[in-house]
């Protein structure tokens, strides 16, 4: 029997838990599939979340494309069905990705190695100038800590995960919470979690309450790393004061917990724990566009 | 002897790529740090070389932390023997110092960087009196204790003490005939 697991009409971070919320009861080795007919849209986020899914499944999983024609080729466009179909049975009408997408600052790419951090970090640079300053009114010289943020972000991966995972960067219109527009980097992986990676410390003696939650407070709020050695743990730290200096946002879900570095214009929860689980880690940073009077 | 080491050179002999003008990720600062003590291994008992960040597009706090802060950790300990390692930083700009800071202040470390029009500032964690000691070594050129304590109207110990911790630390060099900051030689003193 195949589990049909529907994709929200709009995919994002929160709504993705739906996704995640259907999956707890399938085992890993059952016949999925993962229906996006309806999908309209998805935040980087959610396509690279939905790429970890398919990493995660022991049995090749089915995926339905989008039903709608713009949604499919966007989705084309941002790389999604590249990836894709090296991961699911692919169905439904499946566009070829033609011509760039300008919101895209950075298509869906995978980060494996260390090499794959050189390489995205060099193909933002330049974009990345371009849309601060003009359309979010950032200072160009935040394009620095802009490519430092996703540098350490998917260095996370490639040095705590154990699996390779997906990175992407989009601008859009954030009309829901924030009627601006924002710049988006997600980076996600279903690797061994920040719980895993900091039980892997030699010596490392866990209290009572050692959870996906605490593991998730040590490493993004505490700087705490695996390694012994004292200048690890600084790259969240680095994440951490960017975001808060450009007054963005930070959420990274892992396991069965997920914190948020919550500025002034959300109202999402700083920690969230007894999540549906789901394997590896995955981190989005959101920068807004800067209003007079704010931040700079 | 003085050696001078191009950051974005050595960049791309450790990653044998071309294209990348980036200091990123904590593998390619340790493997960019490997091929600079390589490169010192064969220095003589003290060494003055100019790290040059002048042709590097960004540095990420990760390979900050292997390639300055790894860098100086090591040559102010014990671990290099007699051997006397000093850094002056060349060619630093805005794009690398948020970095650079975060991981000098994360370990406690101070260095030297030459600014653009030549002449050379310390930064990171100095204490007030180690900053004066130094800016007062920089101006007078080759500086004995006596000197010092003359200049900054202190006790000549106190003058042997802050020059020993300038020492340590490797903002300054020791020589038969005073000390010496760094970046502070072929600057012409009146």
């Amino acid at each position: 029997m195949t589990s049909v697991i529907t994709v929200p009409p709009s995919l994002d971070d929160h709504t993705f838990e739906q996704v995640v919320e259907q999956l707890a009861s399938v085992p890993p080795d059952a016949k999925v599939l993962i229906d996006a007919r309806h999908t309209r849209w998805a935040s980087p986020y959610g396509l690279t979340a939905l790429l970890t899914l398919g990493q995660t499944r022991e049995e090749r999983a089915a995926f339905h494309a989008p039903d709608a024609e713009e949604t499919a080729s966007y989705w084309a466009r941002t790389g999604f069905f590249k990836y894709a179909e090296e991961l699911f049975d692919l169905h439904g009408s499946v566009p070829r990705a033609r011509g760039g997408e300008s919101s895209v600052l950075l298509e869906i790419t995978p980060v494996v190695k260390s090499e794959d951090v050189h390489e995205v970090v060099g193909r933002i640079q330049q974009k990345a100038q371009q849309i601060l300053a003009k359309e979010l009114n950032i200072d160009a010289k935040a394009t620095v800590g802009f490519a430092m943020t996703l540098s350490e972000v998917c260095q996370n991966i490639v040095e705590h995960a154990g699996r390779g995972g997906w990175v992407a960067v989009q601008t859009y219109t954030w009309r829901k919470r924030l009627g601006r527009r924002v710049v988006v980097i997600a980076v996600c992986d279903a690797g061994c979690g920040f719980r895993q990676s900091l039980e892997s410390a030699p010596g490392r003696v866990r209290s009572d309450r050692w959870d996906d939650a605490e593991a998730l407070e040590e490493a993004v709020v505490r700087g705490v790393s695996r390694f012994r050695d004292p200048g690890r743990g600084q790259g969240l730290a680095g994440v951490r004061r960017y975001v808060g200096r450009w007054d963005g946002k930070v959420s990274v879900r892992s396991g069965t917990a997920r914190i948020a570095i919550v500025p002034s214009w959300d109202d999402d929860v700083p920690l969230l724990e007894k999540l549906a689980p789901f394997p590896g880690s995955q981190v989005q940073v959101t920068i807004p566009e800067r209003v007079a009077g704010g931040p700079r | 002897m003085m050696m001078h080491i191009d950051l974005s050179s050595v960049l791309r002999q450790t990653v044998s790529c071309e294209l990348y003008s980036n200091l990123v990720t904590r593998p390619t600062g340790a493997a960019v740090r490997a091929q600079i003590e390589a490169l010192l291994a064969d220095a003589r008992e003290r060494s003055l070389t100019v790290i040059d960040f002048s042709h590097v597009g960004m540095i990420d706090f990760s390979c900050a932390d292997e390639v300055v802060a790894k860098l100086l950790l090591r040559t102010t300990s014990s671990e290099r023997g007699e051997r006397e390692a000093y850094f002056l930083f060349r060619g630093v700009t805005d794009d690398h110092w948020d970095a650079i800071e975060t991981v000098l202040e994360r370990h406690r470390l101070a260095l030297v960087l030459e600014t653009d029009d030549g002449a050379a500032r310390i930064v990171g964690i100095v204490g007030d009196g180690e900053r004066a000691a130094w800016e007062k070594v920089y101006e007078l050129g080759r500086t004995a204790p006596a000197d010092l304590a003359t200049a900054l109207g202190a006790e000549e110990s106190d003058a042997v003490e802050v020059l020993n911790t300038l020492h340590r630390r490797r903002l300054v060099m020791r020589t038969e005939e005073g000390y010496i900051a760094v970046g502070g030689i072929g600057i012409q003193h009146d």
